[in-house]
């Protein structure tokens, strides 16, 4: 042992060099922690500011038009005349549309990554592909769905609208640009969302509850759909309310592809218009009442988001929080 | 009654069934499942497909450093200004955002976690986090273009920031929170303050993770249109920070239903050089999350 | 306790009460720290022996709720009088954890961290090398000092903290179960590192381990936990000289811990 030696060390000298703080420890203490303090407040007033200044500006469009705007559907700048009925229409159902589809493939995924289907390598690779399905930027979506994915439609939905044009869905020839396209690449985009999510609620169900189920004679598949799923269901519906959140907000992709028509229509073949395609495309040359008016439809958007977005925090929070006491 | 018993009695059968109907089920279950699998993957190849396809054509030298052509230039012209108006203005996003971000996390993890507004600040971010990325362009629009008279890379700069700082915050603080209570204790036990032991231990030791928050943030901010497009909006002259500035996703969306064909080459060019950027930036930040896990 | 002369006593402290929140986790329990010895604090699990420790140099006040009601003379200072900073409190009081926790810097800057944290003028080198002679590593490092701490073992990892904590000469080390992670060797080169330390510094450690204390300490406590009055809370049973508290014990509490009756 080295103190044994009789070498220098610390043991032989009385000697202490412990210091206070300084000063300008003291201060830059002081000043660090009260600008992380002021930064925080900052996130909670930027928000606050966000809703003021959107909400500010609509004031006077919705003192002049009230809710009456939201329900009806004439669009004549002209003569001063507002409706942004068919945007929340195509908003809502082209988001439930994608919500559907895209929540079935990211469900579907979810289980196919979490219950031992594929060797782990695999499953890392399909982990990732569907990942990267996210980073792509809407914009190039856009593209690939005018370019790409219209053509690729065009003889199926022509097909179903000759054979089935009775039926509400199909009832409108298929102009390419309009609900289903858009529908269907929206679905592409909030896949990653859904499966991301209903992944990590899949593997917070607990292993023992797998291995009862099979204890008890269960095949695979009668335990994910009796047991495991059932489970998990909190935190997938979570996942289902924030892909919505998702597509209800999504610009860039519908902007390009729903056709922007102010049409209420239930058939899938129909252009459409949503409320966030509405702020693209008219804010560029909007004039000042209009610019109102938009407000009012960036704050009718911010208010349909918000309110699905708290819900699915508040479903994947509560359904978490059980979980772990489990 | 006796018919049950005297099953009870007889040896159980434990051979396989393969067209039992239980069988059956999760063999059809499990093909679902495959093709689910499969048809999801088909989008990310299509698109790579298409865009090396119809856009690895244009990837040269002149792509990278001239200014687009007009609608009645048949061929030639790159997008360099909108190279440089998509760096710029991610870049303003993340000087805005990385101190905002870091500092507001380091509250919300270490220095007053439990605190009233540490609360509401995480359900601000978080719901920030969800907000269409239009209203930032909305927002901007608001306070910055309406102020300043006219449409800017600023304005640009700050419709993104308003996107990356949720991410970079929450990530942020997350990583922060994971740095083990014992380092955090040797600090003090030291005689740290608790800034230095926020600056010489656990910042550093949160480094990786953050730096993995903050390229995903700009990663999603390149490739971001809706927030640009009323903000900044397009131009095809060479970057003027005050005036109107090109950027590549707001090129794409321009030039997308062009009647150029050399325009829709340069959105196709455009796209695939968004799409190799996001995606160098999304192995950056995966490298750093995989190295630091080890 | 008569026998004490005043002036050995360098740190003397009493926990009247240590509240967490409303859960009163520790009473009147007082502790005189005599200089350059080694205080045990035994105990059964949850008797508050690591609490009082760490509200020696104050650590505790980084938990949510922590309350501390009585003293802690330290030079003639109460440690929580409301002019102290309790950051000073920690760089004259050094403090050993259980799990060896080096920060994920190289060995040379671990030694070193303290010394610029206390700004200290001198030749770095010579005073790294000689904290960690100090520490009884210097041996087995000086040949790479540039690489990582945390590429040591466990028990070097120990005496690396150990290393650390003394390099700017505090006067009082403590150490909470220091030895709870390592192995048989490990601990034992911390033990013999120990009874070298205390002809320097004056240290206290918990252990849960009834022969590390007799091995070590010159002075033991013995806490217990009084669930009389519904809550667990932690009392100090009694103190005094390791020998006479183990070989002749005046508390019925004390003989039934030592005999193995309750652990």
């Amino acid at each position: 042992m080295a103190a044994e030696n009789g070498e220098e060390s610390i043991l032989n000298h009385a000697e202490t060099l412990a210091a206070p703080p300084t000063p300008v420890d003291k201060i830059f203490d002081k000043c660090f922690r009260t600008l992380t303090f002021v930064f925080t407040w900052a996130t909670v007033l930027l928000l606050a500011f966000i809703v003021f200044r959107i909400g500010g500006q609509a004031l006077p469009a919705m003192k002049e038009y009230g809710p009456g705007l939201l329900f009806s559907s004439d669009w004549d700048v002209n003569n001063n005349q507002f409706g942004i009925w068919p945007q929340i229409w195509g908003t809502l159902y082209s988001s439930l549309l994608a919500l559907v589809l895209g929540g079935f493939f990211g469900i579907t995924i979810a289980i196919f990554l979490t219950q031992d289907f594929l060797p782990h390598k695999l499953e890392m690779v399909l982990k990732n592909i569907v990942e990267l399905l996210a980073a792509i930027p809407s914009v190039v979506y856009g593209l690939w769905g005018i370019y790409v994915l219209i053509p690729l439609l065009q003889p199926t939905a022509d097909k179903l609208h000759s054979s089935f044009g009775w039926f509400p869905l199909f009832s409108t020839s298929f102009s390419g640009f309009g609900m289903f396209s858009a529908a269907l690449v929206l679905s592409i985009m909030i896949l990653p969302t859904i499966a991301a999510i209903s992944q990590d609620a899949l593997r917070a169900v607990p292993r023992r509850t797998k291995e009862a189920a099979f204890g008890m004679g269960a095949t695979r598949w009668e335990a994910i759909l009796r047991v495991i799923l059932p489970t998990a269901s909190g935190g997938i519906s979570g996942a289902l309310v924030l892909g919505l959140g998702r597509a209800l907000g999504e610009t860039m992709a519908l902007a390009m592809l729903v056709g922007n028509s102010a049409t209420v229509s239930l058939s899938l073949f129909s252009p459409a218009s949503t409320l966030a395609s509405l702020l693209a495309l008219n804010f560029p040359e909007a004039d000042l009442n209009q610019t109102g008016v938009l407000m009012y439809a960036a704050c009718t958007l911010l208010l349909i988001t918000l309110v699905v977005n708290m819900l699915g925090t508040l479903i994947i929070n509560t359904t978490t929080t059980k979980g772990g006491e489990r | 009654m006796n018919e049950t018993k005297n099953n009870l009695l007889q040896l159980p059968n434990l051979e396989r069934h393969p067209f039992e109907p239980r069988a059956l089920k999760s063999i059809l279950l499990s093909t679902i499942t495959v093709i689910c699998a499969i048809l999801a993957c088909v989008p990310l190849f299509s698109v790579l497909v298409m865009l090396i396809y119809r856009g690895g054509s244009r990837i040269n030298l002149e792509l990278f450093t001239a200014l687009p052509p007009t609608a009645f230039q048949f061929d030639g012209g790159g997008i360099s200004n909108a190279i440089i108006g998509t760096l710029f203005m991610v870049g303003i996003a993340a000087l805005i955002t990385i101190p905002f971000g870091v500092l507001a996390a380091i509250y919300l993890a270490e220095f007053g976690p439990y605190s009233k507004i540490a609360t509401i600040a995480r359900f601000s971010a978080k719901t920030m986090s969800g907000l269409p990325s239009i209203i930032a362009g909305v927002f901007a629009y608001a306070i910055m273009v309406i102020t300043m008279g006219s449409y800017s890379a600023w304005a640009g700069g700050v419709a993104l920031a308003v996107l990356m700082l949720p991410t970079i915050l929450l990530t942020a603080e997350e990583t922060i929170k994971m740095v083990p209570k014992r380092m955090k204790e040797a600090a003090f036990g030291m005689g740290c303050t608790p800034s230095q032991s926020m600056t010489k231990v656990v910042l550093p030791m949160a480094l990786p993770g953050i730096i993995t928050g903050v390229v995903l943030a700009v990663a999603r901010a390149a490739g971001e249109t809706a927030p640009l497009l009323f903000t900044a909006i397009f131009s095809e002259y060479a970057l003027e920070p005050n005036d109107p500035t090109a950027s590549l996703a707001v090129l794409i969306y321009n030039y997308s239903n062009s009647t150029s064909e050399n325009q829709l080459e340069l959105a196709w060019a455009a796209s695939l050089v968004l799409v190799v950027l996001v995606f160098i930036l999304n192995m950056v930040s995966r490298w750093i999350g995989s190295r630091t896990r080890k | 306790m008569n026998s004490l002369l005043q002036d050995d006593i360098i740190l003397d402290c009493r926990a009247e009460k240590i509240f967490y929140s409303d859960f009163l986790a520790v009473r009147d329990s007082h502790v005189p720290i005599r200089k350059n010895q080694i205080t045990g604090f035994i105990g059964p699990s949850g008797c508050g022996k690591s609490t009082v420790l760490r509200s020696i140099n104050r650590m505790n006040d980084l938990i949510r709720g922590f309350k501390f009601f009585g003293s802690v003379q330290f030079h003639s200072m109460d440690i929580y009088d409301k002019k102290v900073d309790p950051v000073a409190v920690r760089r004259n009081i050094g403090m050993v954890f259980q799990q060896p926790n080096p920060f994920a810097m190289s060995i040379y800057e671990n030694v070193a961290f303290g010394l610029r944290l206390n700004r200290f003028k001198g030749n770095m080198d010579e005073q790294v090398e000689k904290a960690l002679r100090g520490g009884a590593l210097w041996d087995e490092v000086k040949d790479k000092l540039k690489k990582s701490g945390l590429s040591l073992s466990g028990g070097q990892q120990q005496r690396l903290c150990i290393a650390r904590a003394i390099a700017t000469g505090p006067q009082v080390l403590l150490m909470d179960e220091p030895c709870s992670a390592l192995d048989p060797i490990a601990t034992r080169q911390i033990e013999e590192l120990m009874l070298q330390l205390k002809e320097r510094f004056t240290v206290c450690i918990v252990t849960h381990n009834m022969q590390q204390a007799q091995r070590v300490a010159d002075q033991t406590a013995f806490f217990s936990v009084d669930i009389s009055v519904g809550g667990r809370t932690g009392y100090l049973v009694e103190m005094g000289a390791t020998k006479e508290l183990f070989s002749n014990p005046q508390e019925q509490l004390t003989k039934e811990y030592l005999h193995g009756d309750f652990s």
